[in-house]
């Protein structure tokens, strides 16, 4: 019992708890913008390995390492893309145009980084974003060590979600989004362009999911390996479903997401003789499950989402 | 530019369009070998002999293709239905898992006769169970089950990995985390001698004949399909909707749970957690690739095994990364999508 006190009362705890949060953050918000569109882009575990891959091989490249989120974000637009034109141009089944496209990111991502870094028994790392403290709010005790000691892309990550908050709740434009995804017929009634609102979604969307990826080899760990995105993109879609498609929420949904992670972790090394570490390991998607469930039946589903939309056809 | 539907669709449209989608992606795919810095000739040319050059390849081939005539079918079946059954992967494995548990060990004192088909059943069964939770969830709590089918994909590899790490580990594998292997008369029993292509390619082709015309010949096949095209019409139309998804359900999650069963007792006779190179998710593919349609799933598993077993030599002989093979069938897959769509409409202008 007391194990679980220090484990929770120490500061490492909960620095790591907004570390594991932050690619969650980004591919949620991701994945929240276009599915607020009207659009579910579940291409989202390819993107962020690509993302991962890319962003990792240009900083590789000589790159630095804010070069490297940009051109992951650029690469998660053109997939994005790829997804525009496959669900709102040809409004294609987007369950499995989004399937299809986390096959291809995936595997091609695999392709591209054997291919320039071949097999080798250590793998080839970069120099990571280190940590900044924030003035002031660093050198406050527990909490300045806890939360204000992060990398600049976990910072990046907090301020996106309030931007969107207040993009989607505050501005024109994020009506136009919401309303698109609700109904994009009375949308268009009121002189919003349905698809060109959705194209926008999309690539934006797409760009912030590759970022997240993109997190998890220029931030959390210095190389890339495949399946090291382990299933955190599909984590994703089940946030934002436990979000209510909500920003605010999403942030908090990847805070608790990442404190289960990181408990379990720490859990691990003083129970880990008594249970099998894949107990552990398991725990993130049975929570998602769990959160899924509970979630699913209250959350407000954006009316329209998964419905292609076609000029003068209902 | 706008889109118009074809009032029918012919089926010689449809192959010739399949056809169109399978070059278009072998020529993209033949971009990035170009790219790599192969001949892509060659390379297209190592592949077709890599998969059918000898005696040995060509089994290895057809060995490849069994698991994937299943997880295309359990993908196909579900799809039809509009049951998004991505959870192939873990149903193959927890099928395998029984399997190299009760082959090794409750059930080996049975002979063979009996031993096979129990285990078998018993594969299919631990694959039925698996997808009954997200399509609980789907019924009980309305829970898109593609989300959750997949995240069971990983629950269950962490839960065949306990097992051949904890209770079920081999203790002659010299510390390997695998199964204890299932015992010999649990094997099923080879095709060609002195290859590894086991009888389980000819029960894979006899259960896509028999679900093909489960399909297009009985009231189930009719109520899966209305129950796909439009729910709310079915449930009018007396199609007793739960009830078929949870027959749709069974028969998915049981093809993909066979899969499983079938790998262990035809190709290894032990489980580990590299057991399957993703025929869940290639199953996907294969199902796509195939329109759905039940023969289809035999040609494209056949195609899709070439595509890996082939570029496994090509990418030896040119340094070519064997994941040439992912990216070319997931090609595959995408420009199946568009190729499709052009059958159903024509573009006026």
């Amino acid at each position: 019992m007391m194990a679980l006190v220090d484990i929770v009362s120490s500061a490492g705890l909960w620095a790591a708890v907004l570390r594991i949060a932050t690619p969650l953050l980004f591919g949620t918000l991701g994945a929240l913008l276009c599915e607020r569109s009207g659009v579910l882009n579940l291409g989202i575990e390819g993107i962020m390995t690509f993302g991962a891959m890319v962003g990792w091989l240009a900083v590789f490249h000589g790159a630095d390492l804010w070069s490297g989120l940009i051109v992951a974000a650029v690469a998660g637009a053109i997939f994005g893309l790829l997804h525009g034109v496959l669900t709102v141009t040809l409004g294609l089944s987007q369950h499995v145009t989004g399937l299809g496209i986390t096959l291809f990111a995936s595997s091609l991502s695999y392709f591209i980084f054997r291919l320039v870094v071949p097999l080798a028994s250590t793998p080839p790392t970069i120099a990571p974003f280190q940590p900044v403290d924030v003035p002031v709010l660093s050198e406050l005790p527990f909490f300045g060590q806890a939360f204000f000691s992060q990398t600049p892309p976990t910072y990046l990550a907090i301020l996106l979600a309030l931007s969107m908050a207040y993009l989607l709740f505050r501005t024109p434009l994020g009506l136009a989004i919401r309303m698109t995804g609700e109904n994009p017929h009375a949308a268009e009634a009121q002189g919003i362009n349905p698809v060109m609102i959705r194209y926008g979604a999309i690539l934006t969307g797409s760009a912030l999911m590759a970022m997240g990826g993109a997190f998890l080899t220029l931030s959390a760990f210095n190389s890339f390996f495949p399946t090291m995105v382990q299933g955190r993109g599909w984590i994703c879609i089940a946030l934002v479903i436990f979000a209510s498609w909500r920003p605010g929420r999403a942030f908090l949904g990847a805070l608790l997401f990442a404190f289960f992670d990181a408990f379990q972790l720490r859990l691990q090394t003083v129970i880990g003789g008594l249970v099998p570490y894949q107990i552990f390991l398991m725990t993130p998607y049975l929570l998602s499950i769990a959160a899924l469930a509970v979630m699913a039946r209250r959350a407000r589903v954006p009316q329209s989402l998964m419905q292609p939309y076609r000029r003068g056809e209902r | 530019m706008r889109l118009e539907r074809r009032d029918h669709r012919p089926i010689a449209l449809i192959i010739a369009a399949a056809l169109m989608a399978v070059l278009a992606a072998l020529a993209m795919a033949g971009i990035l070998i170009g790219l790599a810095g192969a001949p892509v000739l060659k390379a297209y040319w190592l592949i077709v002999s890599g998969a059918f050059g000898t005696r040995l390849a060509a089994t290895e081939t057809l060995t490849r293709a069994t698991p994937l005539i299943l997880t295309g079918l359990a993908a196909a079946v579900a799809f039809r239905a509009r049951l998004w059954n991505i959870g192939a992967e873990g149903q193959f494995y927890l099928g395998a898992i029984i399997v190299a548990a009760l082959g090794s060990d409750f059930l080996s004192a049975l002979p063979a006769p009996l031993l096979i088909p129990a285990l078998l059943t018993a594969g299919a069964i631990a694959g039925m169970v698996l997808i009954l939770v997200p399509l609980w969830l789907r019924l009980r709590f309305s829970v898109d089950e593609v989300v959750t089918s997949l995240l069971l994909n990983f629950v269950s590899l962490l839960f065949v990995s306990m097992l051949i790490d904890g209770v079920l580990k081999d203790p002659l594998a010299f510390g390997w985390p695998q199964s204890t292997p299932v015992s010999d008369h649990a094997l099923l029993p080879k095709l060609i001698e002195r290859s590894r292509l086991h009888i389980g390619l000819a029960f894979a082709v006899v259960i896509a004949v028999v679900v093909h015309f489960a399909q297009s010949r009985t009231v189930f096949g009719m109520q899966s399909r209305a129950a796909g095209l439009n729910p709310a019409a079915a449930i009018f139309a007396g199609v007793p909707l739960k009830l078929t998804l949870v027959k749709v359900a069974c028969l998915s999650g049981g093809l993909a749970g066979l899969a499983g069963a079938i790998e262990v007792m035809g190709v290894k006779g032990y489980v580990t957690t590299d057991l399957s190179p993703g025929f869940g998710y290639s199953g996907i593919i294969v199902a796509m690739l195939a329109n759905l349609h039940p023969i289809g799933v035999v040609l494209t598993a056949l195609f899709t095994a070439t595509m890996f077993v082939g570029a496994d030599g090509m990418s030896r002989a040119l340094s070519i990364p064997t994941y040439i093979a992912d990216v070319t069938v997931a090609l595959s897959l995408l420009t199946m999508l568009v190729a499709l769509f052009f059958t159903q409409y024509r573009i006026r202008r």
